[in-house]
């Protein structure tokens, strides 16, 4: 992969699992991160701290760490306008995020690309919708004409399925048995569309009808969810060609900083079924306090060292 | 060699020399190998590398980013370059993006070939010079065929480099073979090449020195080809001398060999066949009176294509496109 990282990315353990510890433990804390920062994101937006937009994955951040954990050296993540919780999956890199929204030289795309245009190894994001699906399919393509085995993932939502190039990209990647998997997370709502209004048929269908496979769920459980796409991420790394992994999900927080008009009853159910809730049952009260405040005490280094940057 | 061949012969030697390079495009493919047969015979020398596609510009632009992106060197074939627009948005937010967006963490060195222009008949949506839509896109370089550049230059340029390009095609070129200048001529006109560093060559022919030229002709494509022969008839027949000015790159312009040009003729008339106004020549007009202002002793004449569609009907389509006798009449003007 062509990509000359700007410094290597900064690591926490206590953000991104602590040598040893249990899969569940490191599971939660890892969505506990992810949820965290996108909190402290808006907290800071508030502040005026920050420049911009952001849109936050918040009720999403099972899918992101499902996903990554399979994945290897090499393989490459495409992601769109909400890669927050995709790109700290990935790699960690709270304070290069975190800068680069703030604006800073220190950011991963040196203040350049903000929140929506993210690029470390292995990992590329973009704000147009659709656009990166074809683009995920020609780095597929690569691996391919490589042969070495790499897996190139996209993620898209449901409101994405409006734009055209993502059918012309299915055809060509199901045509050409590409190693790419599109992980579709349906949050529900495409901004302020309901998915009702924005998508005729049914939703696996679309994908079913170029012959991919689709692997559908319900689920905000990290643990159901990871054990699928350790199947999806396998099959498509063994060479069967492309497949869909479809989440149907909810996004809680607003769209992108403060435009909810959503039904408040609604949001309050999904609050109950959040990932948060599903997996934080698992752990013991102690465990999960713990690991609470580890979460808590590194992002607010990484905060306060953020602040500091020029 | 015809241009169309000559063209086919580049693209097998860069395929042949780098094994990064992958040809994309819709009926590429043996044996039909292009509308334009300029990939005739690559899919069989190299099956993996040139792929026939569906008629999915967006995807083959999209993909060829994501080729680019991982290391690759896509050179996608869009059949006519009235489709350029359908993927517009991959030229203008992903593939020229990347690089700058991204801080330099990453190259997306894209290059798309299009078969363009008119002549053929072939009516409103099969005969445009878009081009000019993409002028001045960010990080892109836009660069036209000549007869007076060897391709493989030009695609030995393109290769070594880590940018995205639009190379167009002009449909006309394909049947002629190249004039590329010989002993510093082209035919009866003397033929000298300028170039700045990192640009492509610009090629300047006249019959007599610039000095003694009464005008400058800035075209681009086949419209310099048409400009050419009016050129040389001028010269031999009425002793019109006219400088013809042909840079292969026309956005971003190397405007050093055109200023040159232009402060010793101090006259200046563009040709390019797409559509009049907000276009190639009236970015020169623009340039030009910046730099040369109260240098030049007229306005800077702009012949372009009448801003309407492109009949079918050969007359019509005549009357519309840019053709010898616009360039001729503009020469006398400017003289």
């Amino acid at each position: 992969m062509r990509s000359t990282a700007l410094a290597p990315a900064r690591t926490d353990e206590r953000l991104t699992g602590l040598a040893g510890e249990p899969p569940g433990h490191r599971r939660y804390r890892r969505m506990r991160f992810i949820r965290r920062f996108e909190e402290t994101l808006l907290r800071l937006f508030e502040e005026g701290a920050l420049n911009g937009t952001t849109h936050a994955c918040i009720g999403q951040e099972a899918d992101a760490v499902a996903v990554t954990e399979h994945l290897a050296e090499g393989d490459h993540i495409f992601s769109n306008h909400r890669c927050h919780g995709h790109y700290l999956a990935h790699s960690g890199d709270a304070l290069g995020l975190l800068a680069e929204i703030m604006g800073k030289e220190a950011g991963v795309c040196r203040g350049v690309g903000g929140s929506q245009h993210i690029c470390a190894p292995g990992f590329k994001s973009n704000g147009v919708q659709g656009g990166i699906v074809p683009n995920a399919a020609g780095i597929a393509l690569a691996n391919q004409l490589a042969g070495n085995g790499a897996v190139s993932v996209v993620f898209i939502g449901d409101g994405t399925l409006g734009e055209g190039v993502v059918y012309e990209t299915l055809n060509m990647a199901a045509l050409w048995k590409l190693p790419l998997l599109v992980v579709c997370e349906d949050n529900r709502w495409a901004q302020s569309t309901p998915v009702a209004a924005n998508l005729a048929g049914d939703m696996a269908a679309r994908f079913a009808a170029f012959g991919v496979p689709v692997r559908e769920v319900g689920s905000t459980d990290v643990e159901e969810l990871s054990a699928i796409a350790g199947e999806e991420v396998g099959a498509v790394r063994a060479g069967r060609g492309p497949r869909v992994l479809l989440i149907h999900t909810y996004r809680l927080c607003h769209h992108s900083k403060s435009d909810d008009e959503r039904p408040e009853q609604e949001i309050a159910e999904r609050w109950l079924v959040e990932p948060l809730v599903v997996h934080g049952r698992r752990l013991d009260a102690a465990d999960r306090a713990r690991i609470d405040d580890e979460v808590e005490t590194a992002l607010a280094e990484v905060v306060a060292t953020a602040r500091a940057l020029p | 060699m015809i241009f169309a061949k000559e063209l086919g012969d580049t693209l097998r030697g860069a395929l042949d020399g780098d094994r990064r390079v992958v040809l994309l495009g819709e009926d590429i493919a043996d044996p039909y190998g292009g509308a334009f047969k300029v990939t005739r015979g690559l899919s069989t020398a190299f099956p993996q590398r040139v792929r026939t596609t569906p008629i999915s510009e967006g995807a083959i632009a999209g993909i060829s980013a994501g080729l680019a992106l991982a290391g690759y060197r896509p050179i996608a074939e869009v059949m006519f370059g009235d489709f350029l627009t359908l993927m517009f948005d991959q030229v203008v937010n992903h593939i020229t993006k990347y690089q700058a967006m991204y801080a330099g963490q990453a190259t997306c060195p894209v290059i798309v070939r299009a078969a363009t222009g008119g002549h053929r008949g072939y009516g409103p949506t099969h005969s445009q010079s878009l081009e000019k839509h993409f002028l001045g896109v960010p990080h892109l370089r836009v660069v036209a065929a000549s007869l007076y550049h060897d391709p493989r230059v030009v695609f030995a340029d393109f290769l070594g480099r880590d940018e995205p390009v639009l190379y167009v095609e002009h449909k006309l070129l394909y049947p002629q073979h190249l004039t590329l200048p010989v002993h510093g001529m082209v035919g009866d006109l003397i033929a000298t090449s300028d170039c700045s560093p990192g640009m492509l060559p610009t090629i300047r022919l006249s019959a007599v020195p610039a000095a003694e030229c009464a005008v400058s002709v800035l075209a681009y494509g086949y419209p310099a080809l048409l400009a050419a022969k009016v050129v040389e008839r001028l010269a031999m027949q009425e002793e019109i001398f006219a400088e013809l000015v042909v840079p292969a790159q026309i956005a971003p312009m190397d405007w050093a060999p055109v200023l040159s040009s232009a402060a010793a003729t101090g006259s200046v008339v563009t040709v390019e066949e797409g559509a009049d106004g907000w276009s190639w020549g009236s970015e020169a007009a623009s340039v030009l009176s910046r730099r040369l202002f109260g240098k030049l002793r007229r306005p800077v004449d702009v012949v372009a294509s009448a801003p309407t569609v492109i009949p079918s009907s050969k007359t019509k389509e005549a009357a519309v496109l840019v053709g010898g006798a616009q360039i001729e009449a503009a020469i006398r003007r400017a003289c």
